[in-house]
């Protein structure tokens, strides 16, 4: 705890906040360096890697295609919903969403995960 | 004379003179270059960072558009566990992701350790499936290798750390080996149920803790779960800067582990499939801040450099990228660390 909260205020994105989540998931998932995954991010969501780390667009940016923001309000597409949204439009397959739909019955059992960028 | 207030590495605050802070400096950089055998910090750079360390304020940030993203190792449990709030890991995953704003979380046992969570993986992995289901942000499943957990009287094999002393070294060294085997089998085990849990990845963390054999177990074990798991990422984190030659002759990819530093770690670990790396180096309590950040930025800059396809995310935390050995963090000393690795070093990620 000592720590966290300082590097969000100092040098962090600051998760949902802005798009720092969906930089960390491509970091991740494809071993990109952070110049790399804001670029590809930024890219998909039609803004420049600047904007990516400014609260008060990337608030908005969220809010229109429903990829989670940090105080939803009712209405607002929250937890599994909105990472079904960033898989769709970030092009990548994330576990969980994959685990969601065989269970909900939205996707053959035992299908493996589509490879998708 | 302008005096500057900073800290020991145990955190103890001091004021030191301009003279004194660029002679830390200056010999900070020489020790992390002269134990790695590589480049200096320039004359350009070790002034960026007097500037940085004397800044006005509490709190110093990186300019608009530089910011990085976040990885722990915390089990998504300092709410709980250290700040003593009673409050489960489901909840306080939300309380990250939405209160503080982090990238990201590691989900972990109090324990810490694969060994300990194997025969509780299920109960862990329904715990990480409901913790799935209602944040966003990317979530991995942390644990160390914790190698010394597989000798008697805890585990099956015979503790190296009292046969050397007496003189066994074959009886060491295969004690190790065997270790290794087990703790992989450990890792992959629980990996296995956290992907069918959906974990976005995996932070095999405190690598190298119990000597070069350790590294080796957290090496072995990402190259298989990537290879089981290709969707699921695998962050190793280091337990400090040099991997110590506990066993001494063990290679990966016909690179000896004992002995490397952070620059040569991290191509190891980029070799065994990693997706981040958390490079470590370590605070010496009795230095002072500008002397420890100076000699982290010479080991970082040159594991940035040599990073490929792999996110560097230095460890900035208790004991590691600067900070002092003490429980509560000013955010002075971190603030600053994680200024000038970024502006410095171009780490991708803390």
């Amino acid at each position: 705890m000592g720590t966290e909260i300082t590097h969000t205020v100092s040098a962090c994105m600051g998760g949902m906040k802005t798009a720092g989540d969906l930089v960390l998931r491509m970091q991740l998932a494809h071993g990109m360096r952070i110049r790399e995954a804001k670029e590809y991010v930024a890219e998909k969501l039609g803004v420049s890697v600047f904007e990516l780390s400014d609260p008060s667009v990337m608030t908005e940016i969220r809010q229109t295609f429903g990829l989670g923001v940090q105080e939803p309000n009712l209405g607002d597409i929250t937890g599994m919903a909105a990472k079904f949204r960033i898989s769709e439009k970030m092009g990548i397959t994330i576990n969980s969403v994959e685990n969601f739909k065989r269970k909900a019955g939205l996707k053959k059992e035992g299908a493996i995960h589509e490879e998708t960028l | 004379m302008a005096e500057y207030y900073t800290r020991m590495g145990d955190g103890f605050g001091i004021y030191l003179s301009e003279e004194e802070i660029r002679a830390d400096i200056r010999e900070g950089v020489k020790d992390a270059a002269d134990r790695g055998k590589i480049p200096p910090l320039t004359e350009e750079e070790m002034e960026h960072l007097y500037k940085i360390i004397t800044m006005e304020g509490i709190i110093v940030g990186v300019k608009h558009g530089d910011e990085v993203v976040s990885s722990t190792d915390q089990g998504a449990d300092t709410v709980g566990c250290e700040s003593g709030v009673p409050i489960d890991r489901v909840i306080q995953v939300q309380m990250l992701e939405r209160a503080f704003g982090i990238d990201s979380t590691d989900y972990g046992f109090t324990d810490y350790n694969f060994k300990a969570v194997k025969p509780i993986a299920n109960y862990e992995a329904a715990s990480m499936e409901r913790a799935l289901e209602n944040s966003v942000i990317p979530i991995l499943y942390g644990g160390m290798p914790n190698l010394g957990f597989y000798t008697k009287p805890d585990g099956p094999v015979d503790n190296w750390a009292e046969l050397l002393p007496q003189g066994k070294v074959k009886e060491a060294l295969e004690a190790q080996e065997a270790a290794v085997d087990l703790a992989v089998h450990d890792m992959v085990y629980v990996a296995e149920q956290m992907f069918e849990a959906g974990a976005d990845g995996i932070n095999l963390d405190t690598c190298g803790a119990a000597g070069d054999a350790d590294f080796l177990a957290a090496l072995k074990a990402c190259e298989e779960i990537r290879n089981k798991f290709p969707t699921m990422g695998v962050e190793i984190g280091m337990a400090g800067e040099f991997v110590l030659g506990m066993h001494g002759r063990l290679k990966y990819d016909d690179t000896r582990i004992a002995g490397l530093y952070p620059h040569k770690q991290v191509k190891l670990a980029e070799k065994a499939g990693a997706t981040i790396f958390g490079a470590v180096v370590n605070t010496n309590t009795s230095r002072s801040f500008p002397w420890n950040i100076a000699r982290v930025c010479t080991f970082m800059k040159e594991c940035v450099k040599e990073a490929g396809k792999i996110a560097v995310h230095t460890n900035v935390g208790m004991g590691v990228g600067g900070i002092p050995m003490c429980e509560s963090i000013p955010h002075d000393v971190v603030s600053r660390a994680d200024k000038a690795l970024i502006e410095i070093c171009k780490i991708d990620g803390l």
